[in-house]
């Protein structure tokens, strides 16, 4: 459902993504991994146009969106949860959530999306997306936007930055739960091996590349046990 | 009534058909229809233009509509307007001025309305301030706030200037005694080549007086606004004033906070943000859908809401 081909993208002399290819599946759970400057959350907002590639392409259901903008690519089926939540002054959660669904949902349907994100919908659904929320409220509302959308390509950013242990601990049950509602593929940009483990697939990229591509017993097995069995871009060549 | 003025008040005082409350609409400079009730009563001022409403004690939860309509050009009106809330009353204000001209004339309208909170008094003060009207004649309003407040009583305003004033000058001054509140929200948006100022002025007299003003703006085009805040805590109290400001185009926003403590345990506290929308923000709304052009509107918007 998505390719990607020949992918480049480089920032102050720096390869940032260096010839990237990937072809990833319908209906899969994927986890894209890697140090810190890898190019992670860099490959994330390329495919959704919130950055530009150098060159390269991207299909999404055998489409070509390389060079369409946010919104179309929006429109087109990709939702993108962000790293950092933005914050507003006066949009609250329920605007926010009409926004994300395109339509004037009552307060019981968006009560209904929120409670999927394991928040007690009725004491947020006013609440402005502002400080006042602390980073976990903000990070499930960010998330709610995107499983609101519906849409066949779901894209989170690092969804365990800046929350609290016991927030990451509720938002790895929620990924759980979120696996089996959201119809499409999910991908999620992410450091911690406890959501690596619930992954049909793990990408790891190192340097711009894609170092490796597996089950996630492999991958886990390779970056955390350094019992490394697959080759490099075993699955990608 | 005609169209115009039927349209004008339902902008700025919600009034559409019958209104239930006390009442006095001014047109033009002279008063045209007026009711008053059995807790409410409404007198003409005597001696210069204006009308001295006056709230019973213990009135609970009734409401005073005092709109003012323009719809000549060349008006120049200035009015006094005396509010005596009495003790424990709990009164609804709704206040604001229209301005419809179609002419080559300025048409301009100073209301001074001035508070007088008595103990354990609640107010709550809404003012709406609109012009149309297809005319070159400037729209011109500037009103005056006084309110000198008694223990216990707290007063709300809401002030809200969205379309069609060339300039306004607004100006809220205050006398907090002893235990008592005044909340301000304002929102401006100023287009064109309009021009709007704000001047706060607060006195934190008595102990436990309490001040929080918000002051939302957005300044597009080549509109220029002005926001000067002073908060003077004499004694243990609190005050907090926070200015925000979304600038577009070559729209310009000044920013002038003064918080003085004349007292250890006045605590004061001064916000100010300027600046463009947040780049980040137009993304975020981008990746639901909407074009760039779209979710610019959509932030405005909610600021302003």
């Amino acid at each position: 459902m998505l390719k990607i081909k020949n992918l480049n993208f480089e920032r102050d002399n720096k390869k940032i993504l260096n010839n990237i290819n990937l072809d990833i599946e319908d209906n899969k759970f994927i986890v894209i991994t890697g140090p810190n400057g890898s190019g992670k959350s860099t490959l994330a907002k390329i495919i959704m146009g919130i950055e530009k590639q150098d060159s390269g392409e991207i299909l999404f259901e055998n489409k070509e969106i390389t060079n369409l903008s946010i919104n179309e690519r929006a429109e087109s089926g990709i939702s993108f949860a962000f790293q950092q939540p933005v914050k507003f002054k006066g949009i609250t959660v329920y605007d926010m959530l009409k926004l994300a669904t395109f339509k004037n949902i009552s307060k019981d349907e968006a009560c209904n999306i929120l409670s999927k994100v394991g928040l007690c919908a009725l004491e947020y659904i006013d609440r402005e997306i502002n400080s006042s929320l602390s980073g976990g409220e903000l990070k499930r509302i960010e998330i709610a936007t995107v499983i609101s959308r519906g849409t066949r390509l779901s894209i989170f950013d690092e969804p365990e930055a800046g929350i609290d242990l016991w927030s990451f601990n509720t938002l790895i049950e929620e990924f759980k739960k979120l696996r089996k509602e959201i119809k499409g593929t999910i991908i999620i940009i992410s450091h911690q091996e406890r959501i690596l483990e619930i992954a049909d697939e793990v990408i790891l990229l190192k340097d711009g590349k894609i170092d490796k591509i597996g089950k996630k017993e492999d991958i886990v097995r390779c970056i955390f046990e350094n019992n490394c069995t697959l080759k490099v871009g075993d699955k990608n060549e | 009534m005609n169209n115009t003025d039927l349209k004008l008040l339902k902008e700025i005082a919600g009034i559409n058909g019958k209104i239930n409350g006390a009442y006095n609409i001014r047109r033009n400079g002279k008063g045209i229809e007026r009711h008053v009730t059995d807790n409410i009563n409404i007198v003409t001022k005597k001696d210069k233009p204006g009308i001295d409403i006056h709230v019973k004690e213990n009135t609970q939860n009734e409401t005073v509509y005092i709109p003012v309509i323009i719809t000549n050009g060349g008006i120049d009106d200035t009015v006094y307007n005396d509010f005596y809330i009495g003790k424990n009353a709990k009164v609804t204000i709704i206040a604001g001025c229209g301005i419809h001209n179609s002419t080559n004339q300025n048409s301009r309208h100073e209301g001074i309305h001035t508070f007088y909170l008595e103990e354990g008094s609640q107010t709550k003060y809404v003012e709406k301030h609109y012009g149309t009207g297809e005319g070159t004649g400037d729209k011109v309003l500037n009103p005056i706030t006084k309110i000198y407040s008694k223990k216990g009583s707290n007063m709300e305003i809401e002030t809200v200037q969205i379309k069609g004033v060339d300039s306004s000058i607004r100006e809220t001054k205050a006398v907090l005694e002893e235990q008592t509140t005044l909340s301000v929200s304002e929102k401006i948006m100023t287009h064109g080549k309009q021009y709007a100022k704000t001047i706060f002025d607060v006195e934190l007299n008595g102990t436990n007086a309490r001040t929080h003003v918000v002051s939302r703006a957005v300044a597009v085009e080549d509109s220029v606004q002005e926001f000067e805040s002073r908060v003077e805590g004499n004694n243990l109290g609190y005050g907090h004033v926070e200015c925000d400001a979304i600038i577009k185009d070559n729209g310009r926003v000044t920013a002038i906070p003064a918080i003085i403590a004349n007292n250890v345990e006045a605590n004061l506290i001064h916000e100010a943000t300027i600046g463009k929308i947040a780049g980040e923000q137009l993304l975020k709304l981008m990746t639901l859908g909407l074009n760039e052009k779209k979710a610019e509107e959509q932030i405005i918007s909610g600021f302003l809401k």
